[in-house]
């Protein structure tokens, strides 16, 4: 059996580190050894398919029950592809997220803002053979945390992806254009170098916009590429 | 060449999506219904740099199944939350050998992944078996200092379970991979 293609290396600057000072929650979390670099094996060219009649789709999280959930009405629409610039086609994006007052539906958020009882804030959604996704949604609000700074995470949407090697796997957050909180938030400024933090924001996008209903943001989504050329063993 | 999306925490709300039914691969209405091989419990509780629990990790595995194969209908993922005691704990088969680089052959193994508050990027380990004949000759242990490689080798106790703990960082602290 011929070896799988392996991934490119991660880009330096690409990724965050896991020692983040400025996030707190970091300090006894993150590894002090450097991770181990393995090769590219079938563990990690493969991934697990999620079927559709396993894991149904869930792409509008602005209504529960034929109710309309509170506040602005968004369209999250975007396109999934490698480091190569090809199609991630049939990945499960899962997507979680505070509702319009930034609280979230979840038994450990003490937040004092209200719960909507027409909005959880739970999705899932697969890319198509062009490795477009989309769902419907509501803008979620900023939240407060504890964490030196001001105190408000910026309004963002949590992301979870699968791709079509487990070496693809990725968790990320999509956050708004313009919201003066990202200027302040410890997560976003220490998510690698400028381009980095610029792909992590959404773009509004006048093509996604449905006028008398629901507001448009664009973003995609890249995931790890293999190596333009295989290595070669001296 | 456009780089990567960079990661970000999946914070102390990603039990929104937690589904605790996937922690067991062989449930009943799941599609590993009535699959082939050895059931095992794959468990065991993660730990921060100060020895405490951490009780709001999301874990996830990826294996092949029982012949060592990826491209079988044997889905082979699972997802938990660990509990108040920092536990994870998964029911599923014991995966199979599977081909490492060249002609090598990787001992058998479960991927497991870690996220949680205070992780920037998932990190991933491995759960080898005790006991297996193939470990002393697996291409990937083989890259991890010998005293090191026990972090990496999950240990069977009663009743059928294989536990192994995990350590985010200090004494002891599990190997994690960049794959």
């Amino acid at each position: 059996m011929a070896d799988p293609t392996p991934y490119a290396p991660i880009a330096p600057g690409s990724q965050p580190p896991l020692d983040l000072p400025s996030y707190l929650s970091t300090s006894l979390r993150h590894p002090k050894a450097e991770p181990v670099r393995i090769p590219t094996t079938v563990t990690e060219s493969s991934a697990p398919r999620f079927a559709p009649a396993w894991y149904a789709p869930h792409a509008d999280l602005s209504v529960v029950q034929g109710k309309a959930a509170l506040g602005e009405r968004i369209v999250v629409a975007g396109r999934v592809t490698d480091e190569n610039g090809r199609p991630v086609a049939n990945a499960m994006v899962e997507v979680w997220q505070a509702n319009a007052a930034g609280r979230y539906h979840h038994a450990r958020d003490r937040h004092d803002a209200p719960l909507d009882p027409n909005f959880v804030g739970e999705g899932r959604v697969f890319t198509d053979a062009e490795g477009n996704y989309a769902f419907t949604s509501i803008k979620p609000g900023a939240y407060p945390w504890r964490n030196p700074g001001p105190g408000w995470r910026p309004q963002h949407i949590h992301f979870g992806l699968h791709g079509a090697g487990f070496a693809q796997r990725l968790i990320t957050q999509m956050y708004f254009p313009g919201d003066p909180l990202l200027d302040f938030d410890a997560i976003f400024q220490g998510s690698g170098d400028e381009p980095a933090r610029r792909r992590l924001v959404a773009t509004l996008d006048p093509a996604l916009m449905q006028a008398d209903w629901a507001l448009g943001y664009r973003f995609d989504i890249v995931l790890r590429g293999r190596a333009a050329t295989p290595f070669e063993n001296a | 060449m456009t780089h990567a999306t960079a990661s970000q925490t999946a914070g102390p709300y990603w039990h929104m999506i937690d589904f605790p039914a996937w922690a067991d691969l062989l449930r009943a209405d799941g599609p590993n219904a009535g699959a082939a091989g050895e059931r095992i419990v794959l468990t065991g509780r993660i730990t921060d740099g100060s020895g405490a629990v951490v009780p709001d990790a999301m874990v996830e595995i990826w294996q092949a199944d029982p012949e060592g194969r990826y491209d079988s209908s044997f889905h082979g993922f699972g997802r938990c939350a660990t509990d108040a005691e920092g536990r994870y704990r998964f029911v599923t088969v014991r995966p199979g050998a599977v081909p490492g680089p060249g002609n090598s052959t990787q001992a058998a193994h479960v991927v497991i992944t870690i996220f949680a508050r205070g992780l920037m990027k998932g990190l991933v380990t491995r759960a080898y078996f005790a006991g297996d004949a193939r470990l002393s000759q697996d291409p990937v242990l083989a890259l991890v200092p010998a005293p090191r490689r026990g972090t990496m080798i999950s240990t069977p106790s009663d009743g059928g379970e294989w536990r192994l703990d995990i350590r985010l960082q200090g004494a002891g602290e599990t190997v994690f991979l960049e794959v």
